[in-house]
């Protein structure tokens, strides 16, 4: 067997989303059909297109209980990206049945640290702007403007020493892989909404060309903070809400109306490990990763991210993770695609689902996360990737929320129901053009 | 031995940089063997009261001279020019063109760094914002000040995967797309991540590399405030000490370095001229603490180890010549007391007796340290060094550290005939990785 012919599968899973941490809340959420927007009430947001996101009740998750007693002092020097994959990740072990460091296991930890790798991907963290104008109001004039000569004097001093370490992109690898002792492979994948997507990937050819046996693997991203959401503002892609109850039905994917998205935080870390060590530890397995596949599409504008009409980036890499699985594309079963709502990437998504599938699309259940849970930037792989492993191995498609009418898609409305998935795609693509699919299938129970 | 197939060997058949010390090869290369600086004062914004005052920034670079159509790049920010800049002469060099290869099959691996904020304005909307009686900023006064003062282009064009969007539109790549940001260590795992993409088929050419500008006033804050920077006061060409007992912190730089990567079989076809060879990657983390380096360089070890082992070598042989089969070491030698006893007993624990023997240096006493950029204008340092014949010195090397017993080439540049180097990057967070190339040979 040549280390590329290794089978590489998913063996616990760790989504952290406004259902709250774990897949069973993920999971839940989705086949009752509740989506988990709600107001946001972290700052005021009334000045913004929308007042709504996906967040985490405050009771749902607390870092502080995701981490050994040793590690609590740590925590405050975690940005809000940081902590969610911190939780995300004791979640993903938990599930998978691992023992690691914190366990303190007597023989050892189950995957040896050295063949534990880790690739999370991340955003573009914010800078508290509580915490950074604090500072910044020791530094003015006078007539009450910002001085540079002030700033170097008295205003970065009151910045805590370690303040930096707070939105460096690779902290949330960092923190995972210390506290967890994932001395493998580790990567810090910064592709917007492609993030996690692309590090699961990683994982996957990590794992095939022998240098680690297990990962964890995913994305987390917190977008519901005002930087954040301005920028997804300034670039189209915010939806419209006024009240609670328009909030429920304002990412309309597909849908002629649609109007935008809304942000939200989590998304995941999951366990992507060999076949071979999953069979020998007696662990389970969600799904197996059979295919991968990326491109990058033309942007003639950065902002607005319209690709051109004949733009075959898209339809790329759904097509290569389709053939790197050995598969063709009437053996795909179910799709979860991007489905943000956003109307430039939903049109990018249905020509290149077109482009693939042909006549049998309308055909091809659709499962859309982010109407439930927002989109939560570099995280949004990690939860489509999450919910369809999850849908494989309960042979079950979700529910769904979406309020439009969506010709030529099944990708309307439609409670949960039992389903045969042998098979199922999942693609992102960022804001930035960043492609990524994989393909996920269902392993029996003698398969090696 | 190189038993690996023409689809699997990977070459670099172009490079470009625009660093500290110039925009093209040769100009660089030559400031690199005359022991030169990028240091001065900081020009960038008023640095006068910071704790550093000066940086190795890029001077007098026009984006628009590596550009046909320059109107399409122009939201562009800092970190994308820099790699717009070293593409094109990577890709000119590699004698690439439209046409002249399949767009699906091309992809692109970078280490580029996030974005400049739009400092002024963001401070301006946040002051505006402050309510002094909560101590918080006020979320109605701050979006009204935030959707008045700043620019829609200068928010998303900090997106750290926008250069992948600009050099995708500029140079026709379709291909897989990614963007890593571990830190220093960055472009050093970009470029192998690549490697590893090209081995398994997944595409025939990548363009990889990294690019980053962290001086700015929060970047040279967060570094400052975290004491890794240098804080000398005097002349500041002499303020980055790698390996030199007085060493008090690095020196901030900003750029890009750019190399296409391509199959042997990929190059062959278009008739493209190997430059040199990648021969192997490795890639490992600390996870000891999130602001020290594991004390004992086990990481650092782990990953030239893997590389070595992927490029076949073993780091206690000697060659017919009697030398170490490492010619040269291109250190991560940032300057700071920890970086540079650690990699030094890395380096020991690597390479045994033989690590004395083996020639390293750090250009980062030159050129500052790029950041996420470093490790793509080192290791294209390394491969000019194959090249010439030469390898560049360690400036400022004055004060041996009775700790530190390599060979540092304290500030003279020396001719050594190179044919495999070592490309080492460390990043804050715990990411090592390293590189190993070789002189090509068919």
């Amino acid at each position: 067997m040549t280390t590329s012919d290794r089978r590489v599968v998913l063996s616990g899973l760790g989504p952290i989303t406004a259902a709250g941490v774990g897949i069973e809340s993920l999971w839940q959420a989705a086949c009752e059909g509740a989506s988990a927007i709600s107001r946001i009430e972290r700052f005021d947001a009334t000045g913004f297109r929308s007042r709504h996101a996906g967040t985490l009740p405050a009771d749902a998750f607390k870092v502080r209980d995701s981490v050994p007693k040793s590690y609590r002092k740590a925590t405050k020097v975690m940005a809000r990206d940081i902590e969610l994959a911190v939780g995300a990740a004791a979640a993903a072990i938990a599930d998978a049945g691992l023992l690691t460091k914190p366990d303190e296991p007597v023989d050892g930890p189950t995957i040896p640290s050295n063949r534990m790798g880790c690739h999370i991907g991340a955003g573009l963290i914010a800078a508290d702007v509580d915490e950074l104008t604090l500072a910044l109001t020791k530094s003015v004039d006078a007539e009450g403007r910002f001085d540079y000569g002030l700033w170097g004097t008295q205003g970065m001093g009151h910045l805590t020493p370690l303040w930096l370490l707070k939105y460096l992109p690779n902290m949330l690898a960092c923190h995972v892989t210390i506290i967890h002792d994932c001395q493998g492979p580790s990567n810090t994948i910064t592709c917007a909404e492609s993030s996690a997507t692309l590090s699961i990937g990683e994982s996957m050819r990590a794992i095939q060309r022998g240098g680690a046996d297990a990962c964890l693997s995913g994305g987390c991203d917190s977008k519901v903070n005002p930087m954040a959401l301005l920028r997804q503002q300034f670039a189209g892609r915010i939806a419209k809400t006024t009240d609670d109850d328009s909030a429920l039905k304002a990412i309309r994917p597909y849908a002629e109306d649609a109007d935008g998205t809304l942000v939200g935080e989590g998304g995941g870390i999951l366990v992507v490990e060999a076949l071979d060590s999953v069979r020998k530890r007696g662990g389970r397995i969600y799904a197996e990763i059979s295919g991968f596949g990326a491109a990058q599409s033309s942007c003639p504008d950065t902002v607005g991210a319209r690709f051109a009409d004949d733009d075959p980036g898209v339809a790329h890499a759904i097509a290569s993770a389709i053939r790197n699985a050995g598969l063709a594309p009437e053996d795909i079963d179910a799709i979860v695609p991007f489905g943000s709502g956003i109307r430039v990437m939903d049109d990018a998504d249905r020509r290149a689902m077109k482009t693939v599938f042909g006549d049998r699309l309308p055909t091809i259940p659709l499962m859309l996360p982010i109407p439930f849970f927002g989109c939560c930037g570099a995280g949004t792989g990690a939860i489509a990737i999450a919910l369809a492993a999850k849908a494989i191995e309960s042979q079950r498609l979700p529910a769904r929320v979406n309020d439009g009418v969506t010709e030529g898609l099944d990708a309307a409305a439609t409670p949960s129901r039992d389903a045969d998935l042998d098979a199922v795609l999942v693609f992102t693509t960022s804001l930035g053009g960043q492609t990524a699919a994989v393909v996920l299938t269902r392993v029996g129970e003698d398969d090696s | 031995m190189n038993q690996r197939s023409d689809d699997e060997r990977v070459v670099i058949t172009g490079m470009g940089w625009v660093t500290p010390l110039g925009h093209d090869l040769d100009t660089v290369w030559k400031q690199l063997m005359a022991s030169g600086s990028g240091m001065a004062p900081i020009t960038r914004f008023d640095a006068s009261t910071f704790p550093t005052k000066f940086a190795a920034e890029v001077r007098d670079f026009d984006v628009n001279q590596f550009l046909d159509d320059p109107s399409v790049h122009e939201h562009a920010g800092p970190n994308t020019q820099f790699a717009l800049g070293a593409a094109r002469q990577a890709w000119t060099q590699a004698g690439l063109a439209a046409g002249s290869f399949d767009p699906l099959r091309a992809g692109m691996y970078l280490g580029a760094g996030e974005g400049v904020l739009d400092f002024d304005n963001y401070v301006a909307v946040n002051l505006a914002g402050w309510n002094e009686e909560s101590r918080r900023v006020d979320g109605d006064r701050w979006v009204a000040e935030a959707l008045e003062k700043m620019q829609a282009f200068r928010e998303i064009e900090q997106e750290p995967n926008m250069p992948l969007a600009h050099l995708g539109r500029e140079f026709g790549i379709r291909g897989p797309a990614y963007n890593c940001l571990t830190a220093c260590a960055a472009s050093t795992q970009a470029i192998g991540e690549a490697t590893d993409i090209l081995r398994r088929g997944d595409a025939d050419m990548m363009l990889s590399g990294g690019t980053h500008t962290m001086i700015h006033p929060l970047g040279v804050t967060g570094f400052n405030r975290l004491t890794a920077l240098s804080e000398h006061e005097g002349d500041p060409t002499e303020a980055s000490r790698p390996f030199d007992r007085t060493r008090g912190g690095f020196v901030m730089g900003e750029g890009s370095g750019m190399v296409i990567l391509e199959t042997l079989t990929h190059a062959k076809a278009r008739g493209a001229t190997p430059l040199v060879e990648v021969r192997g990657y490795g890639s490992s983390c600390d996870a000891y603490r999130i602001t020290d380096i594991q004390p004992d360089g086990r990481g650092a070890a782990d990953a030239m180890h893997q590389a070595l082992a992927e490029a076949g070598i073993d780091p206690h042989a000697t060659g017919a010549d009697g030398r170490p089969a490492v010619h040269y070491i291109s250190a991560h030698g940032t300057g700071t007391k920890e970086n540079d006893s650690i990699e030094t007993r890395a380096i020991k624990r690597v390479f045994g007796e033989l690590a004395p023997l083996i020639p390293m240096s750090s250009i980062k006493s030159m050129m500052g340290h790029l950041i996420a950029a470093a490790g793509a204008v080192e290791l294209i340092t390394s491969a000019m060094a194959i090249q010439h014949g030469m390898i560049p010195p360690t400036r400022n090397l004055h004060h041996p550290d009775p700790d530190l017993d390599l060979d540092y080439v304290p500030n003279d540049a020396r001719v050594a005939t190179v044919d495999v180097a070592l490309s080492n990057n460390f990043g804050f967070g715990g990411q090592n990785n390293t590189l190993v190339i070789s002189r090509f040979e068919d």
